[in-house]
């Protein structure tokens, strides 16, 4: 009894223990002040990507160059996919001994992320910044939550119109100028080519329904007095929307194969061979040039609901975000600041196509490369974004819009009943 | 030895203790050996069911989660939340449904198989186990995706067999689309790597049955169908509860296939089952506390049914 006594004292200790420790959910402790230490590893997320070789390249350049301007500070590259983001940055917000000292982001997340406290405002640090004043404003904008900019704008993502020159010039017909003729464009061409769809887009292509709905003037939420709604109800909103589950039909892209499809998806259809149009970015032009559609293809900016105008795209990007947390704050800022050099922005561009987020970067790179200046034109144009609210997150993991398109589209709920779900779940995000 | 034991006085411990009330001195050795159990059984079950119901009772997001925010208790709003919400009850609904059909597709398809390998011939029976075990081996995601190029509508061997032996109308025919035909070929799906356990357990089941009492039935002029109904299916009932009880908290916790073969949950999710709607609506858009509800919802479901159909076993069989 005499050894057995304190086990069950341990015990019952323990237990006692536990259930005091959990009256409330546990909660990890606020993210530490960070501090500035001058050497070490400086940890760092990028997104891996499909074709991650020619990144890998130029980042490794950056790498090297840093370290040797930088001794005693090694530099720790992790590939993050894509999908699974939302797996590791939550658990980098949940505790900040293992978050990166600097991460890649989209800056549809920023405001969701920004909620939790783990990111450092950079607002200051991009204003002293020597080439921080380069930035184009608009995409600096789409990197600020609150006002606060948290992110270093790294690429912007600009989607327009591909579509096939050949098929194009052998049915004889020219790029649409409307969005209304691009349907029966497409329609044409799968009535003439039953192999091929009209244009591949997808139910869950959010950011290529988007240009449709912003072209006919409609919102996806409106603020007033710090408190989104969600607009996707009103009648200009209704017509893009309709219009582009319109897309997704037996007669241009079939809901069997198409309604399902993302971006990706849509992308890879058309550089497949198997689409005669898709909305693309630029970002994807080296997956296109990768498949079958290499050489028999070209870009126009996405054409808006009247001839000659542009239908406003989705100001995407990816920015390079620093962690509060981060014991390294002045590496972790430097180290972001050179990969958004406009020397580092001119190589991910020759190696990734992005489209760099300096003016003056874009600028002489649209005069030496053609196939950028779609891009740069739909920017010009005028970009859009996002509400800028943390709850544009869980819409977008929730599907709420996706689910609006398909169900349009598959003929299971009008347009009137889809968007006004949609819209109920939007506001429920948005708390209302 | 043994048995003479207790009588004999004793002037062991063993045999001091004895004297006292003997009732509680079992009951404080039965407490100590089944100790380190329980505390293995409070850590990694009771504490985390203890904190999955606190955290279903709080508006719980990532910002709380990460400390940046206070908590907030909200009682049980998120079940009022949940159980208000009409997608809700449809997934539930079609979960059950499905769940249902992958339970008794694998427990049929295993038991059959299993009576089947008794009576083979060893190499039959080899080859039957191998290709069972192979399907069970198969990592679910990589399974998922093998079923899914199998009936791919472009390029898939099923549509171009089927296409080939004159079934025209199935050339690229999408089997990821209608509702009903997407639940189907998830659920073959779930119950080809699910039916192995079945099958080894029932095949355990089966070769556990005394040869005498087999022998004596077929003396006494029993016919197979009557042994198997009389005498084989009554002992094989434990082994059976087990199956189908182990299956139903399978199928219903179904996640990976779904996810996988439907995309996410189908067109317009129309193929949602509960544990991939908590992980859309809860976990990918960071509102833990909702998941935690859906997730205590779940396991309250879950135990009612496998209590319920507990039960009635135990009653039909007489134990009760």
């Amino acid at each position: 009894m005499r050894i057995r006594r304190p086990l069950l004292a341990v015990s019952l200790g323990l237990s006692i223990v536990t259930v005091l420790a959990a009256c409330a959910p546990t909660q990890s402790g606020p993210a530490g002040a960070g501090g500035d230490e001058k050497t070490g590893t400086l940890r760092v997320w990028l997104f891996d990507e499909a074709t991650r070789a020619p990144k890998e390249a130029t980042v490794s350049e950056a790498v090297a160059e840093f370290k040797a301007s930088h001794p005693g500070v090694e530099v720790d590259v992790q590939w993050i996919p894509v999908e699974g983001r939302a797996d590791r940055f939550s658990g980098a917000f949940n505790d900040p001994n293992n978050a990166p000292d600097v991460a890649e982001f989209g800056n549809t997340d920023v405001a969701a992320y920004a909620k939790t406290g783990a990111l450092a405002d950079l607002s200051g640090d991009l204003k002293s910044w020597k080439e921080g004043a380069d930035l184009v404003p608009s995409v600096v904008d789409t990197a600020k939550a609150d006002g606060k900019v948290y992110g270093l704008p790294w690429f912007t993502g600009i989607r327009a119109l591909y579509y096939r020159t050949d098929v194009f010039t052998e049915l004889n017909l020219k790029p649409p100028a409307t969005l209304a003729e691009l349907a029966d464009t497409a329609r044409r061409i799968r009535a003439a080519k039953p192999d091929l769809y009209g244009i591949s887009v997808g139910g869950k292509y959010t950011y290529a329904m988007l240009p449709y709905l912003w072209a006919q003037g409609g919102e996806l939420a409106k603020q007033d007095g710090g408190k989104w709604t969600s607009s996707i109800t009103s009648p200009e909103a209704k017509a893009g929307v309709d219009a582009y589950a319109k897309l997704i039909k037996e007669d241009i892209c079939p809901p069997q194969q198409c309604g399902n499809f993302t971006g990706t998806q849509s992308v890879q259809a058309f550089a497949g061979g198997k689409a005669a149009m898709t909305i693309g970015g630029d970002f994807n032009r080296k997956a296109v040039e990768a498949g079958a559609a290499k050489g028999k293809y070209a870009v126009v900016p996405l054409p808006g609901a009247k001839p000659g105008s542009v239908a406003p795209a989705f100001a995407g990007g990816n920015l390079l975000g620093v962690f509060g947390a981060s014991k390294r704050r002045g590496l972790s800022v430097e180290f972001a600041e050179l990969l958004g050099s406009a020397k580092y922005q001119t190589k991910m561009y020759s190696a990734m196509g992005n489209l760099p987020t300096l003016a003056s970067v874009q600028q002489q790179l649209s005069a030496q490369d053609a196939s950028l200046k779609p891009f740069v034109d739909t920017l010009k144009a005028g970009t859009r974004f996002v509400p800028a609210s943390p709850a544009w997150s869980r819409i977008d993991a929730q599907n709420i819009l996706p689910t609006a398109i398909q169900q349009i589209a598959t003929g299971e709920q009008n347009v009137d009943a889809a968007l006004q779900g949609a819209a109920d779940k939007m506001n429920t995000a948005f708390g209302g | 030895m043994a048995l003479l034991a207790p009588s004999k006085p004793s002037t062991s411990d063993h045999g001091r203790r004895r004297a006292r009330p003997s009732r509680r001195g079992d009951g404080r050795a039965a407490a100590l050996y089944l100790a380190p159990a329980a505390i293995l059984l409070l850590g990694v079950l009771a504490y985390p069911i203890y904190q999955l119901v606190l955290i279903s009772v709080y508006d719980y997001g990532q910002a709380e989660a990460a400390g940046a925010a206070p908590l907030v208790f909200i009682g049980l709003h998120n079940y009022t939340d949940l159980l208000a919400n009409s997608a809700f009850w449809t997934v539930l609904a079609k979960t059950i449904g499905f769940a249902a059909v992958c339970v008794i597709g694998s427990l049929v398809l295993g038991t059959v198989l299993a009576m089947l390998a008794s009576r083979v011939r060893p190499w039959a029976r080899t080859v039957l186990f191998l290709a069972a075990l192979g399907a069970w081996a198969t990592p679910a995601v990589a399974g998922s995706y093998i079923w899914l190029f199998l009936f791919d509508a472009d390029f898939g061997l099923v549509n171009k067999v089927l296409s080939g032996i004159g079934f025209t109308a199935m050339e690229q025919h999408s089997w990821t689309y209608d509702t009903y035909g997407t639940f189907g070929l998830v659920a073959l799906e779930v119950i080809w790597c699910s039916f192995p356990f079945v099958l080894v357990t029932m095949y355990a089941g089966i070769k556990a049955i005394p040869e005498e009492v087999l022998e004596a039935a077929s003396l006494d002029g029993a016919s197979t169908p009557r042994t198997a109904t009389a005498i084989v299916l009554p002992m094989l009932r434990p082994v059976l509860m087990i199956a189908t009880v182990q299956s139903i908290i399978w199928d219903f916790k179904v996640f990976t296939q779904i996810y996988v073969m439907t995309n996410g949950g189908g067109l317009a999710g129309r193929n949602l089952v509960l544990n991939v709607y908590a992980y859309q609506q809860a976990f990918a858009g960071s509102q833990y506390g909702l998941g935690a509800a859906i997730g205590v919802v779940m396991t309250l479901i879950l135990m009612s049914i496998t209590g319920l159909y507990v039960r009635s076993q135990k009653r039909e069989a007489g134990l009760v």
